[in-house]
């Protein structure tokens, strides 16, 4: 016992950095992270085990029956479509705006504290609130068609979410969207721009570049990933669309998540809706890494 | 290459209690290397920032060339610079963060790469062209955001502290470096730095700065033999110059200084320029030490202080000696073989022609 305490300061006096000492010390990083790994387990895990399980099943044995009635459903596809359909505008939409406020917000003009709040606000209001505040705007006698007929353009009002107006009924959808959670984007992009040091800027201007070519050869490329982390999350909460468009124009527009919540409540299906929880997650998850893959950045080139 | 105008510069930053530069007027000629020192907040990189674009002064010109770039964007003032933090770009390659600003400019790509190749070589860069910034060490850094610079054939080169962030040996090898490159490429170069030994070693001249005014412009030897004011002697040289607080008294015809109970010559002018007291400077390498009491009584006593050892610190090339006299310390250089210790009596003899004599209130040099 005494031989090995001598040797073990000998040791500490010999090696720089002498980590370990006893399982004390080996074990905890594990117990920090075990509340961590409790809760994805209980909260996350399991439900999507039991997802995978309820998909799978009828009357309590394996089938590929609920995975049949969900593709075989006349909205299936159409719910499929808009989905991606709305995505596709959003998400972009999200990105380009969320880039240009964040944008603003460092660049250190006056009042530029105001706007982060201001645009900031959308955080704070529930999917379905939301929701109300756009179909107040977008109604047959909506904010929208009072202001469009006090200018004189149209007094009898236009049905913007009518489904005989697919068109004007989805852009309000998409607008609304992009309302809602733009400021999710640009909250991870400007956490990223903050971190980027002032002199990478400097030394682009410095060294002739212009706004635009600062921001596409110097500022973009050092905030790849930040740009993957807000992809990454936008696109699968996209995937997720659902209270708004419900508030905004019920079933008049079927989206995957609103699939789901119909065959849970309204035809008493579990398995159906456990099928389609279980087709968004592999959307998400094909999308995921397409995006790490797509905007992988490379060790060496990180600061 | 061009020379550069700063005409009566002010500038105070936002929220700022100080200004960072006050009414400072320079001017550097073409392809001259000008060092801006100072203690940290001094307003040097201010000044140089400005010359820059990256920050306007609040009144004043800045002209490089015969062109006013006072209000111009830093694009349009055909300068380079090499930053404190190097901020070589993580994200492209040592070529592609060397052929940046060319690339800005829209030079034609056969041009980019001999220009790029040529710098990389200047700077010892070649092997690695194709290396990102994460995989050098931090000397490659810098020669990679100095190569960056000069690729550009800039009118005006600006550095700013460029040596700081090295390590002490790679920054004395790369000084060196630094001084053969720019005195090869011949540009007018504003160097930024608050370490007086590398404004001393790389200035064609030196701009001393303090509280945002320049307090002397003059040849590195002339800063350091001949500072105008306390706070120069004291900032540049190690050890800093000694002042000794002394009574001026006339004495048939001469002046003199009285240290204590000790007394030098001074000239005879020297009590019309300054009221009773006067400030002493004198460098430790401009004293000479002796161990043994001046014979000869009186003439041969010239101006020698007697006072007594307090340490003596080996320096391996010298000796480094604290010595008081009346109560006020100061310090000699000697060879390593001089004969001493704490408490033992020196004579010390200063060369007259060295002595720097100032004002105790302002501690501006008095010319006499």
């Amino acid at each position: 016992m005494q031989r090995q305490v001598a040797l073990e300061r000998d040791t500490a006096l010999d090696a720089p950095a002498p980590p370990a000492r006893g399982r004390r010390t080996v074990l905890t990083p594990y117990y920090l992270l075990a509340p961590t790994l409790l809760f994805l387990a209980v909260f996350f895990a399991w439900p999507m085990f039991q997802a995978l399980i309820l998909a799978v099943q009828d009357n309590g044995r394996f089938s590929l029956g609920p995975l049949q009635r969900m593709a075989d459903d006349v909205l299936f596809w159409e719910a499929i479509r808009n989905t991606i359909l709305l995505t596709l505008i959003v998400v972009p939409a999200q990105v380009v705006l969320a880039l240009i406020m964040s944008l603003l917000l460092v660049s250190g003009l006056r009042g530029a504290g105001l706007f982060l709040y201001a645009w900031a606000i959308p955080l704070g209001i529930s999917d379905l609130a939301a929701g109300v505040v756009w179909l107040s705007i977008f109604n047959d006698r909506g904010y929208l068609n009072s202001a469009l007929a006090g200018l004189g353009l149209g007094q009898t009002g236009f049905s913007f979410l009518s489904y005989e107006h697919p068109v004007s009924m989805f852009l309000a959808v998409a607008v609304a969207e992009t309302w809602r959670a733009t400021a999710l984007v640009m909250v991870i992009l400007l956490a990223g721009l903050q971190v980027i040091p002032k002199d990478y800027a400097e030394a682009a201007e410095v060294f002739g570049a212009t706004t635009w070519q600062r921001i596409r050869h110097v500022t973009l490329p050092m905030l790849r990933p930040s740009l993957q982390v807000a992809l990454i999350i936008r696109t699968i909460l996209a995937f997720q669309a659902f209270a708004v468009v419900v508030a905004l124009v019920g079933r008049n527009l079927p989206v995957m998540a609103e699939e789901a919540y119909r065959w849970y409540g309204d035809l008493r299906n579990p398995s159906v809706a456990a099928a389609w929880a279980l087709l968004i997650m592999v959307f998400s998850l094909v999308n995921t890494v397409i995006y790490l893959r797509a905007l992988r950045v490379r060790d060496e080139q990180l600061a | 290459m061009a020379e550069i105008r700063l005409e009566r510069i002010s500038k105070t930053y936002a929220g700022g209690k100080a200004p960072a530069a006050r009414d400072v007027s320079l001017a550097v000629a073409d392809g001259e290397f000008m060092v801006l020192l100072g203690p940290s907040g001094c307003g040097k990189t201010t000044l140089l920032r400005m010359l820059a674009g990256l920050e306007y002064p609040d009144t004043g010109r800045i002209t490089i060339g015969d062109r006013e770039v006072t209000d111009l964007p830093p694009r349009q003032r055909e300068i380079a610079m090499v930053f404190q933090s190097y901020a070589v770009f993580p994200h492209m390659t040592v070529f592609d963060n060397v052929a940046f600003g060319l690339r800005m400019r829209k030079q034609p790509a056969d041009q980019i790469k001999p220009r790029v190749e040529r710098a990389a070589e200047l700077l010892q860069l070649e092997p690695y062209l194709g290396r990102y910034p994460s995989q050098l060490s931090g000397g490659q850094r810098q020669r990679v955001a100095v190569a960056r610079a000069i690729v550009m054939e800039p009118s005006v080169l600006l550095m700013d502290e460029p040596l700081s962030n090295l390590d002490a040996l790679l920054r004395l090898q790369f000084r060196a470096e630094l001084k053969k490159l720019v005195q090869d490429i011949k540009t007018t170069t504003v160097y930024v730095t608050h370490d007086q030994v590398e404004a001393l070693s790389l200035g064609d001249r030196i701009a001393v700065m303090r509280q945002g005014e320049i307090v002397q412009v003059a040849e590195p030897m002339v800063v350091y033999d001949r500072p105008t004011t306390e706070f120069v002697g004291s900032f540049i040289g190690n050890p800093p110059m000694n002042f000794l607080r002394g009574s001026v008294s006339r004495d048939n015809g001469h002046a003199r200084v009285t240290i204590g109970s000790e007394a030098l010559t001074a000239p005879t002018a020297l009590a019309e320029a300054v009221g009773d007291n006067v400030l002493v400077g004198i460098r430790a390498e401009n004293i000479e030490a002796r161990a043994e009491a001046p014979s000869g009584g009186a003439n041969g006593a010239g101006h020698a202080l007697a006072g007594e050892t307090v340490v003596v610190e080996p320096l391996g090339s010298h000796l480094l000696i604290t010595a008081a006299i009346g109560g006020q310390q100061l310090k000699v250089v000697t060879r390593t073989d001089f004969p001493t210790g704490p408490g033992r009596p020196i004579w010390l003899y200063p060369e007259e022609d060295k002595i720097r004599w100032l004002r105790p209130d302002t501690g501006a040099a008095v010319q006499v």
